[in-house]
């Protein structure tokens, strides 16, 4: 038997053991319980170190606001760090280790920073760690070097660097009613809700529905109350449209009455299940929400108050009735209401003796007296506890007497043997989720709490303690009205079942602090003491959100659960103010830390998705090397043995120039654009006219955006009258589908034309070079490809291999070239027989990099130019800017800045020192290695030309054009590579075409 | 935030494209007001409170909606489309001066 | 002594710290001023105290409508870098650099300035091309960048997918070794007080609810804490530009206002010593003192002054974070909060006279206003008191956009949610 397990009770499984380890040590437990409780009932008393002070730490509570109880979970080499132990439900095998800590939980090197006392105050590193202000320390670096020990000191848990093999999932839900919380309000307003036939979705964060029903000792219709709680849960389940979510955590509030929820599906388990997520996230957008998110009970504030084994009194309580755990054998009570007499009778009834209930209040009813007295415990009313006694464990405790009013001691203390202290301060509503909707919270003199007000921008119901409403049966009353109010429906709630409750007012007296000397703590887990909230008041950080951050008071793991209305009663105290005046921040998403992974959900290991062309197989099966470009997956090189990638694409490009090479171009952006108005559109759309183009031909065309800038080149194609084939720079195709979408919908709706994206429908394939043509009449029937019949830029249908293909002949290579379109499907049957009937020919498949290397022998842009910042000017396509009709960007497109001498132009460089130059390279006209200034433009692509036997590059420089002929250098300090070149025209192949024109 | 696409019903925000400004009047595409031109493209009204949007189901249906969104609580008070007269309430309700 | 130093922390903690004086007055508000600043952000503070310090004009008040700092200065990732693309963004986050790097001595604040560096991804041969570019770019400029290759960034950074069968496989990267990040209230804090001590009035908790006129111009503001007259007034709002500057009677200008969300973790130990970009999406990483991870991506991509997030950000975001740290997936995500950024037209922001006579005007600050905290306001300080711009942010005007001479560093064109 472990130490503090009880004999009997709670609702653990005794007789199912459990083993596991806590840093290192072996440990067993039972079925039912957490690595706290498991821990609590072997006697451990020390869970952890604070940030700061590295102040040994206990348990303060027994669930989600744990800020003390902090360890990493380890599976294998994954870790998972800041776990609250209260929340980690234990399993055979279960690995958990303390944090924070070095070299050991019991003795820790840097709870020598307790020394430092009074000069690590809040905001004390606001004010040193300066350095000098001259000598090798002056600027950041003395700074800097303190950080660094900082840092290490700082931090609690360690991450993992392993990648996370679990998996994830996200669903998305529908529902009438969500219910947040299975307490006694919960279960009420679900059942309510579920009686009427709505759909209804319960959340509860715990592994049991029930909430205080399992463990307040209270009975509902003569029986405990965890049985009614129990039987609820089983008439729910009986109906199909509810669906009750245990270890799910609502934790965001969004828009469209949309809640976020993370359900811990298979943490609890040794192995999950078979397809079983980790974790599984929901976004449940509920018509109605129904907030029973019950409340906290908040500690109070005394000097020892972090003393391993000062607890929340209802978490002693918990402990005892949940797990048959006593969080110490004997125990005092410090309490400001009367809900710790409750607490101190369960732990009774448990086993443990109630040395003494030191309450503020000098006056206590008559019920509490006879608690006190069924208890055995003395009532020491109207006294503070002034300290604590005890190393890492708790041994004693000092009591004074206390005046309410005027929160003065007097008297001697009085020592008070305890290994266990609980404390209650009051109860504070759960509204995190109804502040995260817009709620302001309400101040209630009577609670001494932040109630939640009115709904406003989104649809919810409140019930229970998170109103405020902190008996059962007021639970069960406004959980029942609840539930029928968000299923529709308006008649009388049935009567109300019978509760025995214990009794007792849980409104506390208006305590929150004992002044006495020592350190009193207002957050555990950032050693925020009530002495540094005084000092932030007296440096003017009185505002709440200045209190928060000066402090860092609420910035903890629990986020100011336990510390928020604390830090600010002692604020508004230290400014004369009612504490509504000091005010209280707004909750933000998430309520409780939620997994990174959760949120990725099946993202995880797959960010986005690949794209494939149709032959993608192919040209993995035929040794390309490929590239990744947006979403897409491009051959970059088909490397033969021992080839570096420059020498594939020299041999590939020059191959293509000598005799025939072909490239897959299924990527480019394909759009339908189709309607009687079609060739108006596009005269709008594209800066050239193409409402005169020919049926059977295709046109090189420019657009710009509405601000006169170039937006994407293409060719478009008329293939009918009112039939026309859009294609667009592959990394633009989205962009110019939305742009043409947006005007035909908004700007110009009288105009009759459709666009349609057939990207995806379309296999391109571009085949160029002198034989190219030959290989085409090897393999197409149906229609001829000579001149006449396929003349630059015409269009022709036939067929390759059986299969239907589009035949157009331009070319982006400056050879003579032929794109040619088949069915998406038959992509690769085309290719293939295009490359075999190439094989006499000596046709080379080749890749982006041959592609980028003979359109920058040909002076062709592409988005390296077309950068969202040049003009057609700059990129010498004003010839293409017609001054007939008025098209998207021509009011715009002659603007100042726009037609400045100076501005960026497109031109060709030549390497005079024949090295490789290199992209983003600057362009200088004075080399200044040691002191590289004056740029004039950069390289935007470059390679090693075959067909001029140089190094070249395009790239954009001032007055660029102007420039032909002239010396200047590339600088490029970053990879130390600097050199004279020649400025040239941009045309450096062909430039009169005759080669493509043939 | 759910909006209401008039052909798909109500669907997540994640189906939709934000296209700015809904109260942009685009001059006469052969106009040579450039005051005009620069108004519509670079300045926008940005009130907090009622706004009238355009939006694109780019997700769904590609259609444009033209819808009334208050920027301060994101309720919806009102969508449609993009296309066609009925807008003109909805702009005017939104405060815009076009 | 100075008044904050190590010295000073051990002399009152000796008094046990009962001697410590408020960081900056509460003042109620004068009449009138010879310059009124709307907006106790950073921007609005590091005005004031430039207009004293550098410009001896100390009959100021810098006017906040709610608790100071609360706008954008106190919701950001903290992120300081001057790894701009273009001449005159790169010239002038490079004199907040500079500031910056003295900023802790010149406040007598230490607003922890660490340099620890900012890397940006490169994911392709390509995108590593367009880091050179902007390196250089800086270089030429006499800004520190490198480029780094993967083995470098996997020292620098462990715990990074580096893998080449990752989705979007890490080819190399550029650094800015003196970026880094700042603890964002302290800037506000010390420039308060320094401002403060200069005898700059800070009222807290004054909102402006219209603007006085003599004619056109702008003779002071009406406030909820009574008429206020000055010669000058400067409106420094960000996100609430649209708002203040509507109750001047201007309805239409080239902001748009968008949330921002951003993100932490729970505190960690030391895991990743730089401020970190990914190149395929927009995600940005560091690690605070207190070891939480801070982070953030997109802007939600539509109006809002709601100052909270929708949740398709919270996936996308936390999607690219495992994309670069699949050991992340078990840490967990402790706070998220919004801002809201007032994105212009082109990226970039204005510090100008005008528009109105009597005003001027520093808006635009996208989402990267904190790391321009100290220029804009020695700029804007600058432009109050000479009536003309510095050479800094003489490009920042009000009528680039008319003129076509927009500041585009990410080539996106009028459409603020892409900058």
């Amino acid at each position: 038997m472990s130490p503090r397990r009880t004999e009997t009770g709670g609702r653990i499984d005794r007789l199912r053991t459990i083993r596991f380890t806590f840093d290192g040590a072996p440990y067993t437990g039972h079925a039912g319980d957490t690595l706290a409780s498991a821990l609590l009932a072997n006697g451990v008393t020390l869970f952890g170190r604070s940030f700061k002070y590295h102040r040994p730490r206990g348990l303060l509570s027994a669930g989600v606001e744990e800020p003390n109880a902090l360890v990493t979970v380890l599976r294998g080499e994954v870790r998972e760090p800041n776990i609250a132990a209260t929340m980690v439900e234990i399993y055979d095998g279960l690995v958990a280790v303390s944090q924070n800590r070095f070299p050991s939980l019991a003795w820790d090197v840097n709870a020598v920073n307790q020394l430092g006392g009074k000069i690590l105050a809040a905001g004390f590193y606001y004010k040193t760690f300066m350095g000098p202000v001259f000598g090798p320390l002056k600027g950041t670096r003395f700074w800097m070097f303190c950080e660094h020990f900082i840092r290490r000191a700082a931090g609690l848990g360690k991450a993992g660097i392993a990648a996370d093999t679990s998996r994830y999932e996200r669903m998305n839900a529908f529902c009438d009613v969500l219910v947040v919380g299975s307490g006694p309000a919960g279960l009420s307003a679900a059942k309510a809700a579920a009686d009427q036939g709505a759909r209804v979705i319960m959340t509860e964060l715990e592994p049991r529905f029930g909430g205080s029903a399992n463990w307040s000792g209270e009975t509902i219709d003569g029986a405990p109350a965890a049985d009614w709680a129990a039987r609820t849960v089983t008439q729910l389940e009986g109906h199909d449209t509810v669906r009750l979510l245990p270890r799910t955590t609502a934790w965001g509030y969004y828009d469209g009455n949309t809640i976020a929820a993370l359900e811990r599906v298979t943490d609890h388990k040794e192995t999950p299940g078979k397809g079983e997520p980790r974790h599984r996230y929901w976004a449940i957008r509920a018509k109605t929400v129904v907030l029973a998110t019950g409340s906290f009970e908040r500690p109070l504030v005394f000097p020892g108050n972090d003393r391993p084994g000062v607890m929340l009194a209802h978490a002693g309580e918990r402990y005892a009735n949940d797990y048959g755990v006593l969080p110490g054998d004997r125990i005092a009570l410090f309490t400001n209401n009367d809900s710790a007499y409750r607490s101190a009778l369960a732990l009774k009834k448990a086993g443990a003796a109630i040395v003494a209930i030191v309450d503020v209040r000098p006056e206590l009813s008559a019920e509490m007296r006879s608690l006190a007295t069924e208890a055995e415990a003395e009532i020491v009313s109207g006294h503070a506890v002034v300290a604590t006694e005890g190393g890492k464990a708790l041994s004693g405790l000092k009591v004074q007497r206390f005046d309410m009013n005027s929160g003065t001691l007097s008297g001697d203390a009085r020592s008070i043997h305890a290994n266990c202290l609980l404390m209650s301060g009051g109860w504070s509503p759960t509204i995190h989720l109804a502040s995260q909707a817009g709620a302001r919270a309400e101040w209630n003199a009577d609670r001494q709490a932040f109630l939640p007000p009115k709904p406003t921008q989104q649809q919810w119901i409140g019930a229970g303690a998170f109103n405020g409403s902190f008996s059962t049966v007021e639970a069960i009353t406004e959980g029942r009205a609840a539930g029928l109010s968000a299923a529709g429906a308006t008649g009388a709630p049935a009567a109300v079942p019978d509760v025995e409750a214990t009794p007792g007012n849980p409104d506390p007296a208006p305590v929150f602090e004992i002044k006495a000397k020592g350190k009193s703590f207002v957050d555990f887990q950032h050693d925020v003491t009530a002495e540094d909230v005084r000092l932030a008041h007296r440096e003017g950080f009185v505002s709440v959100e200045h209190l928060k951050r000066y402090t860092t008071l609420g910035m903890a793991t629990d986020q100011g659960k336990n510390s928020n209305v604390p830090g600010l009663a002692i604020m508004a105290e230290a400014l004369g103010k009612p504490i509504p005046e000091v005010g209280t921040t707004r909750f933000r998403p998430p309520y409780s830390a939620v997994s990174i992974g959760s949120l990725a959900a099946e993202r995880f290991g797959d960010l986005k998705p690949e794209r494939l062309t149709p032959m993608h197989d192919w040209h993995l099966a035929n040794g390309a090397t490929m590239y990744s470009a947006g979403l897409w997956f491009r051959p970059m090189i088909y490397g033969l043995a021992g080839e570096t990638i420059e020498q594939a694409y020299v041999r590939e490009a020059r191959a293509t120039r000598e005799s025939a090479g072909i490239v897959d171009v299924s990527t480019l952006g394909k759009i339908a654009v189709q309607g009687p108005d079609a060739g108006e559109f596009l005269d709008r759309v594209y800066t050239n006219m193409f409402s005169t183009l020919a049926v059977g031909k295709a046109r090189y065309g420019l657009m710009l955006r509405e601000d006169g800038l170039a937006f994407d080149d293409g060719t478009t194609w008329r293939l009918g009258e009112q039939d026309f084939l859009m294609t667009t720079t592959t990394a633009n195709t989205g962009k110019v589908m939305q742009h043409l979408e947006y005007f035909l919908d908004v700007i110009w709706p009288e105009l009759k034309v459709t666009v349609t994206s057939v990207t995806d429908e379309w296999a391109g394939a571009a085949i160029g070079g002198p034989k190219a043509r030959a290989i085409l009449a090897a393999c197409v029937t149906g229609t001829a490809v000579d001149n006449t019949a396929l003349p630059f830029m015409g269009i022709v249908r036939g067929q390759i291999a059986g299969v239907p293909v589009m035949i157009c002949r331009l070319s982006f290579s400056g050879e003579m070239a032929f794109e040619v379109y088949s069915g998406a499907g038959y992509g690769t049957h085309v290719w293939e027989a295009l490359v075999e009937a190439g094989k006499p020919f000596g046709l080379v498949t080749y890749g982006l990099e041959a592609l980028g290397t003979m359109r920058i022998e040909k002076g062709h842009v592409t988005g390296a130019e077309i950068d969202g910042r040049t003009t057609a000017r700059d990129l010498h396509l004003d010839w293409m800017l017609s001054k007939k009709k008025p098209f998207i960007g021509s009011a715009m497109m002659d603007r100042e800045g726009l037609i400045a001498p100076e501005r960026l132009q497109l031109v060709g460089l030549v390497s005079l020192d024949n090295r490789p130059l290199n992209g983003g390279a600057h362009i200088v006209e004075e080399l200044d290695a040691a002191n590289p200034h004056d740029s004039i433009g950069h390289i935007t692509a470059c390679c090693y030309s075959p067909a001029l036997g140089k190094h070249i590059a395009l790239a954009l420089v001032e007055g660029g054009k102007a420039r032909h002929g002239t010396r200047a250098f590339v600088s490029d300090p970053l990879r130390k590579r600097f050199g004279p070149v020649e400025i040239v025209s941009n045309h450096f192949y062909d430039p009169d075409g005759s080669r493509m024109h043939g | 935030m759910l909006i209401t696409c008039p052909y798909c019903g109500p669907r997540d925000v994640i189906e939709f494209t934000y296209q700015g400004d809904g109260n942009r009047e685009r001059p006469q595409p052969a106009s040579q007001d450039l005051d005009a031109w620069n108004a519509y493209v670079y300045d926008r009204l940005n009130p907090a409170g009622d706004h009238n949007e355009i939006w694109q189901h780019s997700g769904g249906c590609r259609t444009h909606l033209r819808m009334v969104r208050n920027t301060v609580t994101h309720e919806i008070s009102s969508t449609g489309f993009a296309r066609g007269d009925h807008n003109a309430a909805a702009r005017h309700k939104a405060g815009g001066k076009s | 002594m100075a008044e904050y130093s190590a010295l000073s922390l051990l002399t009152n903690a000796l008094r046990g710290n009962k001697d410590w004086k408020p960081a900056w007055r509460k003042p109620d508000p004068k009449a009138s001023y010879d310059v009124i600043i709307i907006g106790g952000g950073g921007h609005g503070l590091s005005t004031a105290y430039y207009l004293a310090k550098e410009h001896g004009i100390t009959n100021v008040a810098v006017l906040e409508k709610g608790w100071l700092g609360s706008g954008n200065v106190g919701r950001n990732t903290t992120a300081v870098r001057s790894n701009y693309l273009l001449p005159s963004n790169t010239r002038f986050y490079e004199h907040s650099m500079k500031m910056w790097e003295n900023l802790s001595h010149d406040l007598n604040y230490n607003v922890m300035f660490s340099q620890r560096g900012c890397l940006n991804l490169a994911h392709t041969p390509g995108q590593f091309d367009d880091l050179a570019r902007r390196g250089n770019a800086m270089r030429h400029l006499g800004v520190d960048a490198e480029l780094m290759s993967t083995a470098e960034i996997a020292r620098l950074v462990p715990a990074l997918d580096m893998s080449a069968s990752a989705r979007f496989p890490i080819v190399g990267g550029l650094m800015q070794p003196r970026a880094g990040t700042a603890r964002h209230d302290a800037v506000a804090w010390g420039y308060a007080r320094g401002a403060d001590r200069r005898g700059v009035d800070i009222v807290e908790n004054c909102e402006v609810t219209g603007f006085l006129r003599d004619g056109d111009r702008i003779i002071g503001v009406q406030t909820t804490r009574g008429e206020i007259r000055a010669k000058k007034v400067a409106v420094a709002v960000a996100g609430s530009t649209g708002r203040v500057m509507q109750l001047a009677g201007v309805d239409r200008m080239p902001i748009e206002s968008h949330v921002l969300q951003a993100f932490v973790t729970e505190s960690l130990k030391p895991f990743i010593d730089t401020v970190l970009t990914f190149g395929m999406g927009h995600f940005y990483m560091s690690q605070s003192d207190k070891g939480g991870l801070v982070y953030g991506g997109d802007i939600d991509g539509y109006n809002s002054y709601a100052q909270r997030g929708n949740l398709p950000i919270v996936d996308e975001v936390m999607s690219e974070m495992l994309a670069l740290f699949p050991g992340l997936a078990r840490v967990r995500m402790l706070r998220s909060w919004g801002g809201v950024c007032d994105m212009s037209m082109d990226g970039s922001p204005i510090i100008t006279t005008g528009p109105l006579p009597g005003m001027y005007l520093n808006c635009g600050w996208c989402y990267g206003g904190f790391k321009a905290t100290p220029a804009s306001g020695w700029c804007f300080a600058y432009t109050i008191a000479k009536d003309e711009p510095h050479a800094f942010n003489a490009p920042f005007t009000l009528d680039r956009f008319y003129r076509g001479m927009v500041i585009d560093d990410k080539g996106q064109g009028a459409t603020p949610r892409l900058h």
